[in-house]
């Protein structure tokens, strides 16, 4: 098992490279101009000039290395000095955004408090909803439960954030002022009274973004489970006379688990990437945002990093679940 | 009853004490609503309005634009002219004195020395600052004593207040920036994130992209302002929710720039927690006719002097494009109360507005047909396109990816059908479209289109600047890199003669008549076709008052001035 998961890990190592290098030039590529939103007012000289303090006059291998180098080298500098209190970075130049001229992954530190709240909490939510859900469907297949079950989940996988939100905002907010629905970063949480508000401006973000965590996780859980309860060993273990809440919650359950887990598991990085449209309709500025508005802005080293962040989390996802899989199912082992 | 009684006494002391106002941070916090988030408190190195505005909350110029655009003091008692001597009489040197004083948020002095590290920091290499231009012809500043700056021009300035006026070239400490020269710039974050100002407010936290929470400045010059203790500005979402924040649920009490369709924006005002307010300025919505030829056949050369339009080039044809067009109604769609029609490229401030070219106001789809057929422009083959020589009225029209665009692009595309003027549409993204890039075939200054349509304007009050944008020297082409702003490629002696005659002419009505008549002459030639003055459209609250919207500098301006208004 751990040698299959270092064989695993290095594996991994060019292919993030490749995908390092596909992003770049991906963004290379691809048309826009970093000063594009700067007002026509500005003259052209004036752009050319900006362009060149930005970086943007090197060739291109130099300005990919200087990236990988900045990333690999320079920023697990920033870590290390930051929780040892070390110098080891001073004095280097790191990821710098060309939108607000400071280091990348600084604004990213700074943005994942909101988006863990918001984005992970719904995910959460969704998938403790989910399950049960799914479970009691498929044990009560085409009972009234589980057609109004497959209803709802079906309106709300087909439901695009950008309709509910605005449509949650729009009851909640304007007709009834129960919520408010700007989201304020700044709000810490330090009592009872203060917590409140925060769930109070975290719920309706949730809401919208569990409903779709929740539609997706429990047509999973209920195929999974339809699957396992006509097996042979379920009637063997009815026949045994074992009870029905040990049959489906012990032996059904952790069979039908297998795939489920690895729908979880590769959904986790998506918390990290943030939810775009969800971000941007309750004003979260959350990672998701930021994404977003750096490649308005033709941000490309904010975009390269935050995009190549998310490529790791997804190749450690993966990992992650294949992992599982061993540890649910004793019949699996990477030897 | 006696409890009723003590609490209408206790309202009454309140309102007593909310009318005041003569406290410093009385009022607690003011939220305001940038849909754009600004990313940097610096305004040197970005051009975005966003980032303009916000810091304009903290750093501040010599002399700024009011709502009318008259210049008026700000860090200094007087703005200098010729008749109190503050301009030399040769027009070669201004000379401002600092009001007494003045303090930085720190308790520091504001000292002549800052003027000059300003100047300083935007003009040193490689740091890329977004304003250079404003420090355009300065050949070297003085600092006789500590509140005196005598900047010096390489030639008479007959308009010299672009140096430290409005919002966009403000004083920087040079205690805190002195390191932050050149290339060393966009690597002080610290700095360009939490400068330190002359302005009401103090940045206390500063999230890029996010929000900017920022408190009274202790040491602000006057000792009852501003009435709040905080400010929130915060960033993010889009124009709708700005707006539905301010009108609708009343979370914030400013909210800026809402570019929304009129009925949306009047449907939020109906809920009576806010005022829409606008104001216009100088940004025109208009088409630019290509005087050459940006055929493919041309190669290189394509869409440069060297081969003019087949079609564009005969006056009657751009008159009748022009004539064709219903100007009300574009408004109407597209703006409603933050447009109006105008049919001039220069339609503010009023001195410069001229009233020669009204006619265009109604739309004469008659005459136009009429026009053409005097021009010899026939439909010969039954088509339902004119011709002559054989050559068709095919155009092929331009312009950004944006939803009024388009809608303007198809309602014209259907009148300009009416005069027999057949019309390909074509959207590029804004990123491109306006990116400059000498590589990409798709940007408007190279113009590979027959018409293209944008929005532009110019900084402050004084046209000659965008007014020689139309000057022989700033056509676009291969050899500037298709750098330069006359997109129409219009060529004119006497228009050039106009431009310099404005360089050198410093009486003001003198100036004002030169800029009429060069607007005069591209509207009357028909290179440029205007479409929509477009104004600005913010919300406020009921409950925040001494808001006076301005275009013509920073919204926030006067966030110094704001208070807390009782409704009831």
């Amino acid at each position: 098992m751990l040698t299959y998961t270092i064989r695993r890990l290095v594996l991994s190592v060019p292919t993030l490279l490749f995908i390092a290098l596909v992003i770049f030039l991906l963004l290379e590529l691809a048309p826009g101009d970093p000063m594009a939103q700067v007002p026509l007012t500005v003259p052209p000289e004036v752009k050319a000039q900006m362009r060149e303090a930005l970086g943007l006059g090197e060739p291109i291998h130099i300005r990919f290395w200087k990236w990988l180098v900045q990333f690999f080298w320079i920023e697990p500098q920033v870590l290390i000095d930051h929780v040892f209190g070390t110098s080891f970075s001073d004095g280097k130049l790191r990821v710098i955004s060309w939108q607000h001229r400071s280091p990348v992954m600084d604004v990213v530190v700074e943005r994942l408090p909101q988006t863990l709240w918001v984005v992970g909490t719904a995910y959460v939510v969704g998938v403790l909803i989910a399950l049960p859900i799914g479970i009691y469907s498929a044990y009560r297949q085409y009972s009234v439960f589980d057609q109004a079950g497959t209803f709802v989940t079906m309106v709300g996988y087909s439901m695009p954030p950008f309709f509910t939100g605005p449509l949650v905002i729009f009851i909640f907010s304007v007709q009834l002022g129960w919520f408010p629905f700007i989201y304020d970063t700044t709000h810490r949480v330090t009592d009872w009274d203060s917590f409140i508000v925060q769930i109070k401006q975290m719920i309706m973000p949730v809401m919208v973004l569990a409903l779709q965590t929740t539609a997706q996780i429990s047509r999973y859980m209920r195929a999974a489970m339809l699957d396992n309860l006509g097996q042979d060993y379920v009637r063997t273990a009815r026949a045994k006379g074992l009870s029905e809440g040990v049959v489906v919650m012990v032996h059904v359950l952790r069979n039908s688990m297998i795939p489920v887990v690895t729908v979880i598991a590769l959904g986790m990085p998506a918390i990290f990437g943030g939810a775009i449209i969800t971000e941007q309709v309750f004003s979260v500025n959350g990672i998701g945002a930021q994404l977003i508005g750096a490649i308005k802005a033709n941000d490309l080293p904010t975009v390269q990093t935050l995009t190549f962040i998310f490529a790791v989390l997804i190749v450690a996802a993966n990992l992650l679940a294949d992992v599982l899989y061993g540890l649910l199912d004793p019949r699996i082992r990477y030897d | 009853m006696h409890k009723n009684l003590g609490m209408a006494a206790a309202s009454a002391v309140w309102i007593l004490a909310s009318t005041a106002q003569a406290e410093r941070s009385a009022d607690g916090q003011v939220n305001v609503i940038y849909w754009q988030a600004p990313s940097i408190m610096n305004p040197y190195l970005s051009g975005g309005t966003k980032d303009l505005e916000a810091a304009s909350l903290v750093v501040e110029p010599l002399a700024r634009y009011d709502e009318t655009g008259a210049i008026v003091p700000w860090l200094v008692d007087d703005v200098p002219t010729v008749e109190n001597g503050g301009v030399a009489d040769d027009l070669t040197s201004i000379t401002w004195v600092l009001s007494e004083g003045l303090m930085w948020s720190d308790g520091s002095p504001v000292t002549s020395e800052d003027v000059k590290f300003s100047w300083e920091y935007c003009t040193a290499d490689g740091g890329g600052c977004a304003q250079v231009e404003k420090y355009g012809g300065i050949t070297g500043i003085e600092t006789p004593d500590e509140r005196t700056v005598v900047v010096n021009f390489d030639g008479p300035k007959p308009f010299p207040y672009t140096a430290f006026v409005g919002a966009q070239s403000p004083i920087l400490q040079k205690a805190q920036f002195m390191n932050c020269l050149g290339a060393k710039a966009p690597e002080c974050t610290q700095e360009n994130f939490y400068p330190i100002g002359t302005g009401p407010f103090v940045v206390d936290d500063f999230r890029t992209n996010d929000v900017v929470l920022l408190s009274a400045n202790p040491n602000y010059r006057d000792p009852s302002k501003p009435a709040f203790a905080s400010l929130l500005l915060k960033g993010g979402g889009g124009a709708e929710a700005a707006g539905r924040a301010v009108l609708e649920t009343s979370e914030f009490d400013y909210a800026w720039n809402l570019q929304l369709a009129p009925d949306v924006l009047a449907g939020m005002e109906a809920a009576g927690n806010g005022k829409v307010v606008s104001t216009f300025g100088t940004l025109v919505e208009r088409i630019m006719i290509n005087l050459t030829d940006p055929s493919a056949e041309h190669g290189a050369r394509r869409a440069t002097v060297d081969h003019p339009h087949p079609v564009l080039t005969d006056k009657a044809v751009r008159q009748a494009l022009s004539m064709a067009i219903d100007r009300a109604l574009l408004v109407e769609i597209g703006y409603g109360d933050a447009g109006r029609v105008t049919c001039n490229v220069l339609p503010a401030p009023e001195i410069y507005a001229s009233t020669a070219n009204d006619a265009c106001k109604a739309q004469d789809i008659a005459g136009a047909n009429a026009l053409l057929d005097a021009a010899g422009w026939i439909d010969s083959d039954g088509n339902g396109v004119r011709d002559k020589n054989g050559v068709e009225l095919r155009l092929l029209f331009q312009t950004s990816t944006n939803a009024v665009r388009q809608d303007f692009q198809a309602v014209i595309k259907q009148w300009w059908s009416q005069i027999g003027v057949q019309t390909e549409l074509r959207n590029i993204d804004a990123s491109v479209f306006f990116g400059g890039d000498p590589g990409s075939p798709d940007t408007f200054q190279k113009f590979y289109a027959d018409v293209e349509m944008y929005a532009n304007n110019f900084d402050g009050t004084d046209p000659e600047a965008y007014m020689a944008n139309w000057h022989c020297n700033q056509i676009p082409s291969p050899e500037n890199q298709w750098q330069g702003n006359n997109m129409p490629r219009f060529c004119s002696d006497a228009y050039n003669a106009l431009v310099s005659q404005m360089q050198r002419t410093g009486e003001l009505e003198e100036r004002a008549a030169l800029a009429k008549a060069m607007n005069d002459m591209l509207m009357q030639d028909f290179v440029i076709l205007p479409l929509v003055d477009r104004g600005r459209v913010s919300a406020h609250a009921n409950t925040l008052g001494g808001v006076r919207l301005n275009i013509w500098d920073s919204e926030l301006w006067n966030a110094a001035d704001w208070y807390r208004k009782d409704t009831n």
